[in-house]
This record gives C-alpha cells, sequence and structure tokens, in this order.
C-alpha cells in the first residue's frame, strides 16, 4: 500500500492527469446534454495537453532562452510545449464545430440532451 | 521544380484552398474548376513521385532544409508512393462527380465553402500518406477530420447534423489516444521521427510506456478505420452525408486511415514487436474475422442502398485488417491490393448510389423497383463493381481475395481463410439485393403506383457517368492486369516486413 501510494505521490502530475481524462470520458459517455458531452471533450483534451507538459517540465529548469555569455542553467524540454501548441489549435477547432453542429441541431430538433434527440430523429 | 514535388503537393493545395475562398466569393463558378486544376495537378505529381520511387527508390524530402531528427521530412518509398496514386485517382474521379451532385444536394450558398473543404479533407489525407513525422502525422490526421466532420454536415438533411456530431465525438476520442500513444513514444525516446523511432526503440521494447503507446495507437485508428466493433460512427455519416463525401470518406479517408495503422505498425513498431514482444496478432485476426462476418451480415438486413454499402465497407475494411492479423508476405500483398481494389470498388458502388439518389431523390429499396430499365448505364457500372466486391474473377477483387486466402493459408489459419470465403457469399447476399430489386422487380408505376412520374426518371448526367463508368472498368482492368500491379505492391510489402 504505501509502495502504491509513494508511486502514485513521486508521478502525482500523471496520476491527476489520467484521474482528469476519465472525467472527461465519463461526462463524455455519461452527460446526456450535448453541450456537457463537449465540455467533456475538451477536459479529456486538456489531460492529454497536460501530460505532454508535465513531461517536458524538469525540476528546477527554466524556459530555453539565451543567456548572456558565461551563465548556465537547466532549460525545460520546449518541445513539447509546441506540439501541445499544435494540439490546442486543433481542439479549440473541434470544439468550434462540435458547438456549431449542436446550435444546428437545436435549430432543427428544439432538443440538445441525447435522449431526446434520439426520440426526435427516429420520428422523422 | 520536381525535387521539391513532395512539399508542392501539401502547399499548393492549402493555397488554392484559400483562392477558392477568396475568388468564390467573388463568383462560385471560379470554384470548381480550380478545385478540379488542384486535383489534376495533385494526381499528376502523385504519379510522377510514383515513377521516380520506383526508379530510383526513397525519396526523403527535409521540410525548409533541416534535417531530421530535428526537422519534419517528407518520405515516399514504395508503399505510400502505392497509396498517394491510389488517394489522389479518387479525389480526382470525385471531384469530377461532385459537380452536379453538390449542385442538387447542398444549399448554393454553402458551394464554396464545400469547395474549400473538398480542397483542405484531400490535403489532409496527402499530408498523412506522405509524412515521415508521427507529429505531423497527427496534425494533418486532425486537418483531415475536421473537414470530414464539416463536410458530412454540409447535408440539406437535418439527421446529418446528427451523425456529424457523432463522428466529432468519436474523432476526437480517436485523436486524443493517438495523441497520447505519440506523448509516450517521445516519452521512451525523445523522437518523433518515424525512422528515428523504428531505430530507437528496440532498446524499449520491454518499457510498459511503448505498450501503451502501442495500444493507444492502434485504437486510435481502429476508431478511425471503423474496425467493428468500433464502425458506430460510420454507418451514420455514411448515410447521411452528400453523395460526393460520401464516395471520398468511404474511399479515400478510410483507406489513409489503414495506411497510416499499418504505417505506424511496421515501420514505426517494426513486424518483431507485434508479432513477438507484443503477440496480438491473434487478437487481430479475431477481430478482423468479426468484422467481416458481422458488417456483412448487418449489409444484408438493412432496407437503404447507402447505408448497405456503408456496413458493407465494415465488413471490407475487416479484409485489409486481417492482412495485418496474418502478417505474412503474401497475405499482406492482398491486403495492400484489397486497399486499392476496395476504393475503386467502393468509389464506384456510392457514385451509383449517388447518382440514383440524384435521379430518384431517395435510396430506399422499395422505391428502387426496376430502376435497370430507366437508369441501365449505372446499374451495369454496379453490376460490376459489385462482381469485384463478391470477388468475382477476373476483377481485382477476386485477386486481392485470393492473394489473402492464400496467405491465410500458409500461416495454417484454415477456419479463419474460410470466414474469408464466407464473407464472400454473404456479399453475395447483399450485393443481388440490390441487383434483384433493380433488374428483376416490376417497376412500381407499372402496378399503377404513383411514386416517381417516370419521366423524370432517366440515366444519370454525363459529368456524374463518366467517373462511374472508368471507375467499374478499372475494377475488371486491374483484375486483368494484377501481375504489373504486383510489382509496386511487392516491394511495398518486403519494405514493410523488413521494417527498413
Amino acid at each position: 500500500m504505501e509502495a502504491v501510494l509513494e508511486a502514485f505521490l513521486s508521478h502525482y502530475n500523471y496520476g491527476m492527469a489520467i484521474i482528469l481524462m476519465m472525467i472527461g470520458l465519463y461526462a463524455l459517455i455519461a452527460k446526456q446534454n450535448l453541450v456537457k458531452k463537449l465540455i467533456g471533450l475538451n477536459i479529456f483534451q486538456t489531460a492529454i495537453f497536460l501530460f505532454y507538459i508535465s513531461f517536458a517540465d524538469v525540476e528546477g529548469g527554466i524556459a530555453p532562452i539565451y543567456l548572456p555569455e558565461g551563465m548556465e542553467a537547466i532549460y525545460v524540454n520546449p518541445l513539447p510545449h509546441v506540439l501541445i501548441l499544435t494540439a490546442i489549435v486543433v481542439g479549440v477547432s473541434v470544439t468550434a464545430v462540435g458547438l456549431s453542429l449542436i446550435v444546428r441541431i437545436y435549430e432543427e430538433y428544439g432538443v440538445i440532451d441525447e435522449a431526446g434527440l434520439l426520440k426526435m430523429v427516429k420520428r422523422r | 521544380m520536381i525535387e521539391h514535388l513532395p512539399v508542392l503537393l501539401v502547399t499548393v493545395p492549402i493555397v488554392a484552398a484559400l483562392l477558392i475562398l477568396l475568388l468564390g466569393w467573388h463568383d462560385s463558378r471560379f470554384c470548381y474548376p480550380l478545385t478540379l486544376a488542384t486535383i489534376l495537378f495533385q494526381f499528376a505529381g502523385g504519379i510522377a513521385l510514383l515513377i521516380e520511387v520506383m526508379r530510383e527508390g526513397t525519396i526523403r524530402y527535409y521540410l525548409g532544409g533541416w534535417a531530421p531528427p530535428l526537422g519534419i521530412e517528407f518520405v515516399i518509398d514504395t508503399f505510400n508512393g502505392y497509396i498517394l496514386p491510389i488517394v489522389l485517382l479518387l479525389a480526382l474521379a470525385t471531384a469530377v462527380y461532385a459537380r452536379r451532385s453538390v449542385e442538387k444536394e447542398i444549399k448554393p450558398e454553402k458551394i464554396v465553402s464545400f469547395y474549400v473543404l473538398f480542397q483542405l479533407l484531400v490535403t489532409g489525407l496527402v499530408g498523412m500518406t506522405i509524412t515521415g513525422d508521427i507529429f505531423n502525422l497527427y496534425v494533418f490526421l486532425e486537418i483531415s477530420s475536421i473537414a470530414a466532420y464539416t463536410l458530412i454536415a454540409s447535408s440539406r438533411k437535418p439527421r446529418a447534423y446528427v451523425a456529424a456530431l457523432n463522428y466529432l465525438v468519436l474523432g476526437s476520442i480517436a485523436g486524443g489516444f493517438v495523441l497520447l500513444g505519440i506523448g509516450n513514444l517521445y516519452v521512451a525516446t525523445g523522437t518523433l521521427n518515424m525512422a528515428d523511432l523504428a531505430r530507437l526503440l528496440p532498446a524499449s521494447y520491454g518499457l510498459a510506456t511503448v505498450h501503451t503507446a502501442f495500444l493507444l495507437l492502434v485504437i486510435g485508428f481502429s476508431i478511425k478505420v471503423a474496425l467493428f466493433p468500433l464502425h458506430l460512427w460510420l454507418p451514420d455519416a455514411y448515410t447521411e452525408a452528400p453523395s460526393a463525401v460520401t464516395v471520398l470518406i468511404s474511399t479515400v479517408m478510410a483507406k489513409v486511415s489503414v495506411y497510416a495503422m499499418f504505417r505506424v505498425i511496421f515501420s514505426v513498431f517494426t513486424t518483431a514487436y507485434f508479432v513477438e514482444t507484443v503477440p496480438v496478432t491473434e487478437l487481430i485476426l479475431f477481430i478482423a474475422a468479426v468484422a467481416i462476418v458481422a458488417g456483412a451480415v448487418l449489409a444484408i438486413a438493412q432496407e437503404d442502398l447507402k447505408r448497405m454499402l456503408a456496413y458493407s465497407s465494415v465488413s471490407q475494411v475487416g479484409y485489409i485488417v486481417f492482412a495485418l492479423g496474418v502478417a505474412n508476405q503474401i497475405a499482406l500483398e492482398g491486403g495492400l491490393l484489397h486497399i486499392l481494389g476496395h476504393a475503386v470498388m467502393k468509389g464506384c458502388l456510392f457514385m451509383v448510389a449517388g447518382v440514383i439518389i440524384y435521379r430518384l431523390g431517395t435510396s430506399s429499396f422499395s422505391d428502387l423497383k426496376g430502376v435497370a430499365a430507366t437508369m441501365p448505364v449505372t446499374c451495369a457500372a454496379f453490376a460490376l463493381a459489385g462482381a469485384s466486391m463478391i470477388g468475382v474473377p477476373p476483377t481485382i477483387g477476386f485477386a486481392s481475395k485470393y492473394y489473402l486466402v492464400l496467405g491465410a493459408l500458409e500461416a495454417g489459419h484454415w477456419v479463419y481463410a474460410a470466414v474469408l470465403l464466407a464473407g464472400s457469399l454473404l456479399a453475395v447476399g447483399y450485393i443481388w439485393r440490390f441487383i434483384e430489386v433493380a433488374y428483376f422487380s416490376a417497376s412500381s408505376h407499372h402496378e399503377g403506383g404513383d411514386h416517381h412520374p417516370a419521366p423524370g426518371v432517366r440515366e444519370a448526367p454525363l459529368s456524374m457517368l463518366v467517373p462511374m463508368v472508368i471507375l467499374s472498368i478499372l475494377c475488371l482492368v486491374l483484375g486483368i492486369f494484377v501481375d504489373p500491379l504486383m510489382k509496386i505492391v511487392a516491394p511495398a510489402v518486403s519494405l514493410l516486413l523488413g521494417g527498413a
């Protein structure tokens, strides 16, 4: 038990990412409201971003900025940050498309909950 | 010029997409010729690259002159050199076909954005095909996916919004899994270049990080290729999308996702990993076999032509993934042939469905009685491509299934070889349904039914007919001239199995 706790505490950033991911997936599956589903998707994606950012970190590391002659420092890995910048853009676009689809669905069917929507789709 | 061709295949269409938007704002008549010209350019480029690869060997293009692993590179070898022309041939055929179909199925004010997104979808898929950097693969995957979601929703039918949202949610989960898998690979090796990953990964094959990455990537791509039972987004998306979009995503997008799956499994993880380190081949074989049978059975149960073809796609994807599970030279040759064969024949079949919707406004079997009398060429094209789907010699469908069965027998999978044959028999079941309705049922208006005034129903317009007929003839021609084709496919498979 203690070993498990120790392992969790020493890597708690990854643990938190996984917990967030599961919260997101849960919302995606269990929530009836379409907007809440999309929020779940966002939480899921954010958890992945956090995972990337946390493995890029180096203890005591600073931002990779060019230092004057004679000074030394430990840099954090900049590459995952850059990758995630791209992934954030993707996430924003997906959210935008998803929300606009939900707006359209609401205009057409007048509902934004899944069960109601299924009923409406079947009726037509 | 020629040495910059790989990057031009991606940058030119992105600029063209912007031009289509700007000029289309001014006058929407510019959109179509521009789209067609760009895709023609891409197609010619794809062929040129294939010829170059066959002659000179693998092409490596460093973006901005930055050498990998620091920079991103585009790699064209025999495998994606073979996939690229298939993708662009189908894109070209769809572009020609789309014009009339779009006029009818999409609101006029959306036509400009349709062509822009069409262009972006094709570009994203081309990028996925030629990139040699795994994160770049993810970016192109998302470009093409977002374009696909919006294209599906561009239909006039409100149900398309629901189908698109469904696909968006599942597709984004798939994208998330792929992204996580890439992150794990980066943690294990510190590189994102595929060739570099293949070099560095063997040292960490024992790590749980690598196993997790493998699982996440395989599951992510399985959702994208709609491998049973992760296919739930597919039937609605294919049925509700405008016909031209269905043709494009069912052929090109599905095939590129399969390509990405093969590329990651063989070129990043290598055969040694997934046959010996994590023995998942048995599991993949089993899932593929279930997909083949379940997809076909569900297809038989459908009452709508387009939906039936969608379920048939679930079944046919099973065949391609089956090759992955057998993982020997002959079966993979069959799998790669089936990538081409299925793209051509399913493209043709969905074009037929689109033409029927164009003329009749419906694709439900009960409304299609005796349609062969009024649309003979369309139904003949369906019969030919359908024969290929079943695997009647000498079509391409026969060649690919023949190699698959041979490969399965060589590996000693007798039961699974029988499943392949059973899948073909079930294909007879669903292809025959349309043939029976179209050719052997009395037309409903002869019986005094007043569903469709006969004068409105006639043969499809020429611009839709030509690509459809060309594709159906290709099913036959490729099947007859399968030997020259094998000269491209065989080295591609050796490359995959060699892992080099």
